[in-house]
């Protein structure tokens, strides 16, 4: 069920069933018969700790969401709250709660697990309310880093970056540090810690600091990790910006992948029957999990999108191949043998089936106009040209009204390739921006200057060309199908972020101290003392393990760069990631923009 | 409490100061010695107000001493003065907690008027923070407002203070003097934003209209004080047009309304939406009227490409042809007309077409399109024949023009047109 978790180097089931354990005997403490009121938020990242057959095991009968009014009727002796500490949904547990006495229902008991932690704010609204005390149990369950793949953890914290980069609110980064605490409980002290970022120092600061007051005294298990990099997502705002053009980046872009899952159109899955009973088509999304237990996925997650095709011919040859032996199969042994590989291959064929299914949905938009001319001039911006202008394809975009964060993106992405935009230029496009889609947008601009993402070139001098080619950012032959450097997640923009990681490891950051002063925030390195017998002594060509930790979220194309390095045969380092939040710079746009009410049209 | 107490209890603590005099060494020793009596007093006593009040103890008295009987307002102003009173510095603020006096807001804000040091510390709630405000503006004091207010700025969580200024306009523009003198700016920017932001949670247009109008006055920069005034004069407009397109497309006499009624209202659209609305239902309005194209063009500065952009488009969509037409012809002084698309022509198709205009009138305006290129793909694509053989006609290009009469139907007039060019080429 779990079994890509343990694929890595890192074997993550550890972490999954130190939560798994932790929701057990927080469930066996309600003792009896259970139903579950979820915060709906919850449900996608706690599906991936613990199945419902795992709740069931332990007397979880009923599953209701939360909601104003009344509760479900629910012959059950304990209810149970998950929830995030937060204020309004306090008032709709008071309201369950009330509305429940009266009913006067046979007893029953009442608990509440917060997460990711317990608030004092929130117990006192449950004490206004009057109903604190009905509650038996009022614990956290602290779901710091959830662990989404072989060599991916999450925190899905939705709201971190927005919190520390305009709301200057670090609570994420205390939760950041807790699990990183967590990890190192588990898998030993991490002796390195290099960083860079304002948020970063604060993240290693608390951990050292913690370390320092931690009561248990010295961690003796054997580390695994032999470095953690933190990485501020302001140090670089770039990435996130242009469009992934990694499989699983673009099926991010397009349909929006949320705690691995999927859903997409489904018409291209319609079950293909003799017959041809078109009448009916399935209207509900086809909803697909997506992460590295799938064989075929893992194969073609990372690749650039113009690799993917070829992949996927390939395979279907070498399954319908498989499906002929059948003819060959003459003795008794054979078809034995034959049908004992069926399951397997029937797996992998619905496998084939679903991808390249949404290989062509995808391809319908990468091969149409208007991507196409979206792409040409990201590229153009990453690579430096007419950055300091009024783009012609934004203003057209903005005259045909496309949908605003498109074009903020570009406008952000321009701003950031260009050290900031000059006075005239960024004039003009938030002059038509509010023109075009109301003057009200001007919080949301406003926001955006905030974050850093756009804004005015103060000084003369524009730093993005000397970054770009000191850091090696643009690179004009890229090799989308077998490639040989990172940047063709992007098909030609190597990631910042990911470039940083990779000369951490090589050469080591000395080699770019100018380049590492122009970008925000302090570099800084670390290190954790380790009792002698727990120091490491590397075998020869052995691996190091870094953990990067990108405080205020990451994306897939990172992801695919940061593995490309770890596959690479004389890279030395394999990579494990962590983040706030699996971004992209849609979802990234948004949870900055100012929440307006929606228009009536 | 009255004046008299007041005086009182000041009396008693400064009397009992200079009859006392602490070995310096010694000095938090006996004071914690004299606290542990205090309470034990307390203990027996119960808690009598009067008691505590006039409690004898070091502490308050000290800290009187250091400060001076009176703190100016620049101290006030100050953000760490009242950080650094010495006592706090020494220990927890717990332990003199019991000792200081217990003024209500009122009586801080009367205290403060008189130009007597109050420590606004002790006010921890947010309800008694909101009570000292709301006190300091009852008796009108500036000086006394902006104490407090810098003393709420530095305890409250900026969102939460400027929620409650919302409906404290007084304290809200004593505050934006204050960080505008001070220079705060970026503080300043989110002061005026949130402000305006409210605008959003009013929904009747009047109300709105009005609170936009008071953002106006707001301390805004140049250039957002032009675009918020813009969204004032906008709404202002969209009033004034709803109002009389409400009544005639009611009354049922107006065509255009009968033959398109409108799909919503046009209240709160943003400015090119408004524009494309009075293209469509206005066009031909003098410019004197709120709801002409040319009234809108003109007060919201609306560039020449964005107008164009927008008029073909509501014109297009009404299938209204002649004013296309008009839109791209400019005649000179000589009296010759040309044609002119600030967008391109090419643009001008794109928009013809996805309103599905004829063929007659698409390639009247392919034919206008400069680059030759573009000129045939779209010619091609939108099956202008006439368009392609007269490009191939100029270009002479007689192996194209052959293979493009394959793709004419049979006996067409096109194909007769080919021919007669191939016959002379």
């Amino acid at each position: 069920m779990a079994a890509h978790l343990s694929s890595g180097r890192v074997n993550l089931t550890a972490l999954r069933e130190a939560g798994r354990r932790e929701l057990r005997e927080f469930l066996d403490k309600c003792a009896g018969s259970k139903a579950i009121v979820w915060d709906e938020y919850l449900t996608g990242p706690f599906g991936l700790i613990a199945q419902y057959s795992l709740l069931k095991e332990h007397e979880v009968e009923k599953m209701f969401t939360l909601k104003a009014g009344r509760l479900p009727p629910a012959d059950v002796k304990n209810i149970i709250f998950f929830v995030r500490p937060r204020l309004e949904l306090m008032d709709i547990i008071a309201e369950n709660v009330l509305s429940e006495d009266r009913v006067r229902s046979p007893l029953r008991d009442f608990h509440i697990l917060f997460v990711p932690r317990r608030s004092l704010l929130c117990e006192q609204r449950l004490k206004d309310q009057g109903v604190l005390g009905s509650f038996i149990h009022r614990e956290q369950y602290s779901m710091d880093l959830i662990p989404f793949d072989g060599d991916l953890l999450s925190m899905e914290s939705e709201s971190a970056f927005k919190e520390c980069y305009l709301e200057n609110d670090q609570t994420s980064l205390y939760h950041a540090a807790k699990g990183l605490m967590t990890l190192q409980a588990l898998y030993g002290t991490i002796p390195q810690i290099f960083g860079k970022g304002d948020c970063a120092r604060h993240v290693a600061n608390m951990m050292i600091r913690m370390k320092r007051e931690f009561p248990g005294g010295q961690n003796s298990i054997f580390p695994v990790f032999d470095t953690l990099l933190l990485l501020d997502r302001n140090v670089d705002l770039l990435s996130p910006l242009a469009t992934q053009l990694t499989y699983e980046g673009l099926i991010d872009e397009i349909y929006g992948i949320q705690n691995t899952y999927v859903k997409l159109p489904p018409e291209k899955f319609a079950p293909k029957k003799q017959g041809e009973g078109g009448k009916d088509l399935p209207t509900e999304p086809k909803k697909l999990q997506l992460n590295s237990a799938e064989e075929l996925y893992a194969e073609i997650r990372d690749k650039n999108f113009n690799a993917v095709g070829s992949v996927l011919s390939k395979k279907a040859k070498i399954i319908s191949a498989a499906f002929e032996e059948r003819h060959h199969a003459k003795t008794v042994g054979e078809i034995k043998q034959f049908v004992s590989q069926l399951p397997h291959m029937q797996a992998a064929r619905s496998s084939l089936a679903n991808h390249t299914s949404i290989a062509e949905l995808i391809k319908d938009i990468t091969t149409s106009e208007d991507f196409f001319d979206n792409l040409t001039v990201e590229q153009e911006f990453m690579s430096g040209i007419d950055t300091d202008k009024v783009n012609n394809y934004t203003e057209d975009c903005i005259a045909q009204k496309h949908p605003l964060i498109k074009i903020l993106r570009l406008v952000c992405l321009q701003s950031v390739c260009n050290s900031g935009l000059k006075q005239k230029v960024l004039d003009h496009y938030k002059r038509e921006i509010l023109q075009t889609y109301g003057y009200e947008h001007i919080l949301t601009l406003n926001n955006l200057e905030k974050a850093g993402l756009l804004k005015l070139q103060t000084s003369s001098r524009n730093n993005y060309p000397t970054i770009r080619k000191t850091m090696r950012l643009w690179m004009d032959d890229v090799n989308e199908q077998n490639p040989n450097d990172i940047s063709y997640v992007y098909s030609g923009y190597a990631p910042l972020s990911v470039r940083l990681a990779q000369l951490l490891a090589r050469p080591g950051w000395r080699s770019i101290e100018e380049v590492l002063k122009m970008l925000p925030g302090p570099h800084f390195e670390e290190r954790q003392q380790l009792p002698t017998g727990l120091q490491k002594k590397r075998q020869q060509g052995e691996n190091r393990v870094t953990l990067v930790f990108f405080l205020g979220g990451v994306t897939y194309a990172e992801i695919a760069a940061l593995r490309f390095l770890s596959q690479m045969e004389d890279g030395g380092t394999e990579y494990v990631i962590a983040t706030t939040k699996l971004i992209n710079g849609t979802n990234w746009i948004k949870s900055l923009m100012e929440k307006l009410e929606p228009p009536p049209f | 409490m009255n004046r008299m107490k007041v005086d009182e209890e000041e009396y008693w603590h400064s009397s009992k100061c200079k009859a006392f005099t602490f070995d310096d060494d010694d000095e938090l020793s006996q004071l914690k010695e004299s606290k542990r009596a205090v309470n034990s007093l307390r203990d027996i006593v119960d808690d009598d107000d009067d008691l505590e009040k006039f409690s004898w103890s070091g502490e308050p008295v000290g800290r009187r001493n250091k400060l001076g009987s009176f703190q100016s307002l620049s101290d006030a102003l100050s953000d760490t003065g009242v950080k650094s009173y010495a006592p706090e510095l020494r220990r927890p603020k717990a332990e003199y907690k019991d000792y200081t006096s217990d003024w209500s807001p009122k009586d801080t804000v009367r205290r403060m008027q008189r130009g007597k040091i109050c420590s606004l510390e002790r006010f921890r709630s947010l309800r008694e923070k909101l009570m000292l405000l709301d006190e300091a503006v009852a008796v009108h004091d500036g000086n006394v407002i902006t104490a407090i207010l810098i003393f709420l700025k530095r305890t409250l969580k900026r969102e939460i203070l400027f929620q409650e200024l919302e409906v404290r306009q007084v304290a809200l523009r004593h505050l934006i003097h204050f960080l505008k003198e001070t220079g705060e700016q970026k503080l300043l920017l989110d002061l005026l934003l949130s402000q305006y932001r409210e605008h959003l949670s009013i929904q009747d247009a009047e109300k709105r209209r009005e609170f936009l109008k008071g953002c106006i006055r707001l301390p805004f920069s140049s250039e957002d004080a032009v675009h918020v005034q813009d969204h004032y004069t906008l709404l202002e407009r969209q009033i004034i047009i709803e109002a009389n397109d409400r009544h005639l497309e009611a009354a049922g006499q107006s065509e255009i309304f009968r033959k398109y009624p409108r799909k919503a209202s046009i209240l709160n659209m943003p400015l090119v939406t408004t524009l494309f609305y009075s293209c469509f239902y206005h066009y031909t309005e003098a410019e004197g009227t709120f709801s002409s194209p040319i009234n809108l063009k003109k007060t919201f500065k609306i560039p020449d490409k964005q107008y164009v952009l927008t008029a073909l488009a509501a014109r297009a969509k009404l299938r209204a042809w002649h004013d296309v037409d008009a839109l791209f012809t400019t005649k000179n002084w000589l009296g010759y007309t040309k044609k002119r698309a600030p967008i391109g022509f090419h643009r001008v198709v794109e928009i013809l077409q996805r309103n599905s205009a004829p063929v007659q009138v698409l390639q009247e305006y392919v034919r206008l399109v400069e680059d030759v290129e573009t000129r045939l793909n779209l010619a091609m694509k939108y099956k202008c024949h006439d368009v392609v053989i007269d490009t191939y006609r100029d270009l002479k290009d007689r192996h194209q023009l052959m293979a493009y009469r394959c793709k004419v139907e049979r006996g067409s007039a096109e194909e007769d047109k080919i021919d007669s060019i191939l016959s002379n080429l």
